[in-house]
């Protein structure tokens, strides 16, 4: 089977994020990680083919983006992708997350995968959204924030998959081909090898533009999107709480205590 | 007209709170932009006619009822796009909670509709919806316009409950068949709940712990120091160790967990994500216990230590019972 992987670069946790107030879009300066949810989808579908259920002929890690974005395709690859797909185009710039998903959807039916795994959200965006927008797309059953995923060769192969929802833990059982993202918690990423760290850049990469992927234009980038953002103001102010930082405990712990005292909290 | 319509998740009987302060927002939305607030449920038998008209009392005007599996996302996105085309609504409305961010999205898609998720204000301008959003760590609020049908997804507990609605809703039952895909999901097990049962909704103090604790042994420290608070103390957990097995998932605050407001809320070990933010911040007093100086957390809390808790919880823990004794 073939495991497509979508990957997103976002901007390093160090670095401060803000709104360019001329275009409304985020300043995607200083971006230089893959989301670190990504490496969980990327270590979920090594699993996947290290566990042996099914024969897994192919990781592909896609991604939509700037040209920068292959930063995050070769940290992909390192850690266990095959090869890779980026989506580059300027007429994407400024899609919201529909039409993102949809231009992924585009690139990802072009790839035919039996299972998409993505990173359940990232810092600077659209959280737990984006899988339920490719999966409708491309008519696949979808679930997102799985936790624990276990594949049943079949046939039909599926994947019993449970993840925390309003209600306690729920465990569900999904047929392939489906869209899944994953949470932080199912796997522990391993490190790539400085081998494979060099090897990355090696790999096949496509290239792609919106054209070669059936893309319409009029569906994508600010244009083709159907929310308008703006406005952006400061929310309320909340007072900054007293600091302590702590040099000498037993005087940290002391004003601690004559601070709840104060409020009759002991 | 400016219709809108308010997806209810139940679970065993009743509705759940975050959307019935989506019924009451729209509701109240609705009024003002001169529309009607409609409501759609999904489930099975359980959803009869005397509970689904209770949600008149929160401003629902009229309940669509289709039965379908519960508890999914996709058969819910399938009666929905049919409810919507069928009656013009313009506009879709979510109170937060995992399905909701999951209906609203694949919505969005098959409707080519406008989305926007963790929302937390929504106004009428010119007879239409505008979303407020916080965004990049809640530094900033953008506001969303709709060039055409707008979905919008409310942040947890986003919604306040009004029950001052007219009365019984009508309810109208409707057909629709399911996309093949949306059948090819199947819920095995629902709403299973994992490790001892602890109350923490009703504590005044809280002591919660995070992923700062660094093992499953950690939470001692915190069992210590509810201790020493002794009475109605308790202690919390973050998702992130709930997943790891380190604590009860009964325990859990945030997003997927519980929503708590306690007198003082005692966080250790704890970054301050959003999804947990949303679980606790109107507790009356936070104290934020973190190494890094750039833990979100100290953004929201009254009183921040900069410090290691392996160093500074035994020795509160000490210093409270001490207090108490005095």
């Amino acid at each position: 089977m073939k495991i497509c992987v979508l990957v997103k670069e976002v901007p390093d946790a160090a670095v401060q994020k803000r709104i360019d107030p001329s275009t409304g879009r985020m300043d995607r300066n200083g971006e230089k990680n893959l989301n670190p949810y990504d490496t969980h989808a990327i270590e979920a579908a090594m699993q996947i083919r290290e566990g042996g259920a099914v024969e897994v002929d192919e990781i592909v890690a896609v991604t939509m983006g700037p040209s920068t974005a292959i930063r995050a395709l070769h940290k992909a690859v390192s850690l266990g992708a095959d090869r890779s797909v980026h989506l580059s185009d300027d007429a994407l710039a400024g899609s919201d997350v529909a039409a993102t998903g949809y231009a992924l959807a585009q690139t990802l039916k072009r790839e035919s995968p039996d299972l998409v795994l993505l990173g359940q959200q990232s810092d600077d965006g659209e959280c737990y959204t984006i899988g339920a927008v490719v999966a409708d797309h491309l008519q696949m059953p979808s679930l997102t924030q799985v936790i624990q995923m276990d594949v049943e060769a079949g046939p039909p192969t599926q994947l019993r998959c449970e993840r925390q929802a309003e209600y306690g833990y729920d465990t569900v059982q999904v047929e392939l081909p489906a869209v899944i993202s994953v949470g932080d918690a199912i796997n522990e990423p391993r490190y790539p090898s400085l081998k494979a760290i060099m090897g990355a850049k090696k790999k096949p990469l496509d290239a792609l533009a919106i054209g070669d992927v059936d893309i319409a234009a009029d569906r994508v980038g600010e244009s083709g999107s159907k929310v308008i953002c703006g406005d952006f103001k400061a929310p309320p102010a909340k007072s900054a709480g007293e600091i302590i930082e702590d040099e000498d405990t037993n005087e940290t712990v002391e004003k601690i205590v004559a601070w709840l005292d104060e409020r009759k909290l002991i | 007209m400016a219709d809108i319509l308010v997806y209810a998740l139940h679970y065993e009987g009743a509705f759940n709170k975050n959307s019935l302060g989506a019924v009451s927002e729209g509701a109240r939305l609705a009024a003002e932009a001169g529309g009607e607030c409609h409501a759609v449920v999904v489930g099975g038998s359980d959803l009869t006619d005397e509970l689904c008209a209770t949600l008149g009392r929160y401003g629902a005007a009229k309940v669509f009822r289709a039965e379908a599996p519960e508890g999914l996302a996709q058969p819910v996105i399938d009666v929905m796009a049919k409810v919507m085309d069928d009656n013009g609504h313009r506009y879709a409305l979510f109170g937060g909670g995992l399905l909701g961010f999951e209906i609203g999205a694949g919505l969005a898609a098959r409707l080519n509709a406008g989305v926007t998720m963790e929302v937390t204000g929504v106004n009428v301008v010119g007879g239409e919806l505008q979303a407020e959003r916080p965004i990049l760590g809640d530094s900033s609020i953008s506001t969303s316009k709709y060039k055409d049908r707008g979905i919008i997804i409310g942040r947890l507990n986003a919604f306040e409950i009004r029950g001052d609605g007219a009365g019984d809703a009508v309810v109208e039952s409707v057909q629709v068949e399911l996309s093949p895909w949306s059948t090819r999901a199947k819920m095995v097990q629902r709403g299973e709940q994992r490790g001892a049962d602890v109350d923490i909704e009703g504590a005044d103090i809280l002591v919660a712990g995070g992923r700062g604790l660094g093992k499953a042994e950690g939470f001692e420290l915190c069992d210590e120091l509810a201790k020493a608070f002794g009475g109605n103390a308790a202690v919390a957990a973050t998702r992130a160790v709930v997943d790891a097995g380190w604590y009860p998932y009964a325990a859990q605050i945030g997003q997927t967990g519980k929503t708590v407001s306690p007198k003082l809320y005692l966080a250790a070990g704890i970054s301050g994500a959003i999804q947990h933010k949303v679980g606790m911040q109107s507790s009356e007093n936070i104290v934020a216990i973190n190494k890094d100086a750039n833990a979100p957390i100290f953004e929201f809390s009254d009183l921040g230590i900069v410090g290691d808790l392996n160093k500074i919880l035994p020795k509160l823990a000490e210093a409270v019972k001490a207090k108490k004794g005095s």
